[in-house]
């Protein structure tokens, strides 16, 4: 059932899931700074009558890594769940304001979630395997989503993309939940991949982890920001500064709605930003 | 000798009372082993007046022959097989109507005002008297719909009178699946029908299946809308068509109790062990379909 993993050795790094348009390097090697994939602009989000987030602007190149940071409550995963259209399952949440996809607005007419959602991948807080062998966890996005190659080699390419292959390799039929909670976390990031997104948001991955397996996720996301466009809710500094290129910073106003308050570099952001609160928050005395 | 601390600190402000406390949990402990054994011992009584004068009665010609007015040659082969009917055919209507029930008003309906009427409504018809539902039975089923005092009209009865708990359990099992486990399914791009057929369903389905077996447990002991619906006249065929008329156990069970014969009394008690068997065969049929399933969704 697994390709035999001496024929892949030669070109394992390398691999590319089937599928991943190959115009997406062309157009990256011609153009000398990288595109936008998502583009905020002037989000906004409501639960019921609360404002919950308020008039965010931002873009998020290609294959970057982007940290939200800010204090709890401050809206960096609401911003974070609009973006695949997740807060559409949240009944009272509204959105206003456009979430742009590659320039497409993901909230418009006839554009459907499912299909926005198998192209940016999800990553929650406390690992969620599927309750199902750890191979059933990877193949399953792919096929509801019709796909039509080799699955054992998709689940194979995909398990060595989340750097679980080796751990996992001889117990493929054992359940997801039998693993350890940094392993969960790895095969969760490859359920995400094997749909064949190119951007994955991750709420938090970390949080529940111990300090190693923690480490593991930041390498691991370090290797696949070469292929993805990542954007990661963390509430630990050190992580966001470790991991990321650019650090938006969201926090409260005086009316209790989430707001960005600023982004940069994350290096410039950790060492001389240029809000005060940005500041008070990062040397740790508010937040 | 016990050994004990020397007051702690804090002893002005706090009266831990932990001796006190103690005995309170004890003291509970035998108040609920006392409920247990109550029930246990009752059970016990209630088995073994039926067991004494039923044992000598059970024969295979209680279940192989037909009602008669000998009580030698009398046997409860039609009712059986109409109790079992009854049941199988109330179980896989309230299944289909309930648990079609259960996902629609959890995953799909919104909720409002109307689902939540809907709700309390269901709440309540689990709680009507199942006469009641005898008498819905013989005026839509047997006089409205012209089926007569058939088979039919008896499952269409009793599966309406046990949908209300088929839902409930239902929705209980459906609203006890994680979350998370939704959101990791539409996280990869699944489809509400998607995610409900393959990750809600398959953990939901013990508690369903917990649900239909306590209502078939209800369908196969119940008399009074069967008696309105069905016939309380003696039935010396087995059902072959669902138009044909039936009899079930408790029926039958009912019609002997009510002979001025002794014999017929042990009679029937002998017949509530073989109802108690046929229940037990098809709870365990039910609970096995539900281990099965629930290790396959584990994997």
């Amino acid at each position: 059932m697994v390709v035999d993993s001496n024929a892949l050795t030669a070109q394992e790094s390398r691999v590319r899931i089937p599928g991943v348009a190959a115009d997406a390097f062309a157009a990256k090697s011609d153009a000398p700074e990288s595109k936008t994939v998502i583009r905020l602009d002037q989000l906004n989000v409501f639960y019921g009558s609360f404002h919950a987030v308020r008039d965010v602007s931002l873009e998020i190149p290609e294959n970057s890594i982007t940290a939200f940071i800010g204090p709890s409550g401050c809206g960096k995963s609401t911003v974070l769940r609009s973006i695949n259209r997740m807060n559409d399952l949240i009944p009272a949440a509204r959105v206003e304001g456009k979430i742009e996809y590659h320039g497409v607005d993901v909230n418009s007419r006839g554009v459907d979630p499912v299909e926005v959602r198998r192209r940016i991948g999800m990553v929650f807080q406390r690992p969620n395997p599927f309750p199902k062998s750890i191979y059933e966890n990877v193949a399953w996005g792919a096929r509801i989503n019709g796909y039509k190659g080799n699955m054992d080699e998709l689940v194979e390419q995909t398990l060595r993309r989340a750097a679980l292959w080796d751990e996992v390799k001889d117990k493929l039929k054992e359940s997801g939940l039998s693993l350890s909670g940094g392993q969960q976390q790895r095969l969760c990031i490859a359920r995400a991949l094997a749909p064949n997104p190119d951007v994955i948001l991750l709420d938090e991955p970390a949080s529940a982890l111990d300090p190693i397996s923690t480490l593991k996720i930041e390498e691991l996301l370090r290797e696949l920001q070469q292929d993805y466009t990542i954007i990661i809710v963390t509430h630990n500094m050190q992580q966001a500064a470790r991991v990321s290129d650019t650090t938006v910073f969201f926090s409260l106003n005086d009316e209790r709605q989430g707001v960005m308050i600023e982004k940069g570099v994350t290096a410039k952001m950790f060492t001389n930003p240029e809000d005060p609160r940005t500041e008070a928050y990062i040397s740790g005395r508010f937040g | 000798m016990s050994a004990s601390f020397a007051p702690g600190k804090g002893v002005e402000q706090y009266n831990p009372r932990v001796k006190q406390r103690q005995n309170a949990s004890a003291a509970m402990k035998w108040f609920l082993f006392g409920a247990t054994a109550l029930a246990i011992v009752l059970l016990g009584m209630l088995l073994y007046s039926i067991l004494a004068p039923g044992l000598p009665w059970l024969n295979w010609h209680l279940i192989t022959n037909m009602p008669s007015r000998i009580p030698e040659r009398a046997g409860m082969n039609s009712a059986i097989w109409g109790s079992i009917w009854i049941v199988l055919g109330a179980a896989v209507m309230s299944f289909i109507l309930g648990l079609g029930t259960a996902i629609y008003l959890e995953e799909y309906a919104e909720k409002n005002r109307w689902t939540s009427l809907i709700q309390t409504n269901i709440s309540n018809l689990a709680g009507v008297p199942s006469i009641v539902y005898g008498l819905l039975g013989l005026v839509v089923f047997v006089d409205w719909m012209q089926m007569g005092r058939s088979l039919l009209a008896g499952v269409l009865t009793m599966g309406l009178l046990i949908l209300p708990v088929v839902v409930i359990a239902s929705r209980e099992a459906i609203r006890a699946v994680p979350p998370s486990l939704r959101e990791a399914a539409y996280g990869v791009g699944a489809t509400k029908w998607q995610t409900v057929r393959h990750h809600v369903l398959p953990s939901a389905f013990p508690g369903i299946m917990t649900g239909i077996i306590l209502s078939m447990s209800r369908a196969i002991g119940e008399t009074a809308p069967l008696l309105v619906v069905g016939g309380a006249s003696q039935v010396l065929f087995r059902p072959s068509s669902p138009l044909d008329p039936f009899m079930v156990m408790p029926l039958q069970i009912y019609n002997w109790t009510g002979r001025p014969q002794e014999e017929f009394e042990q009679l029937a008690a002998a017949a509530i062990i073989v109802l108690m068997i046929v229940l037990l065969i098809m709870n365990s049929v039910a609970i096995g379909l539900r281990q099965h399933f629930s290790r396959k969704a584990r994997w």
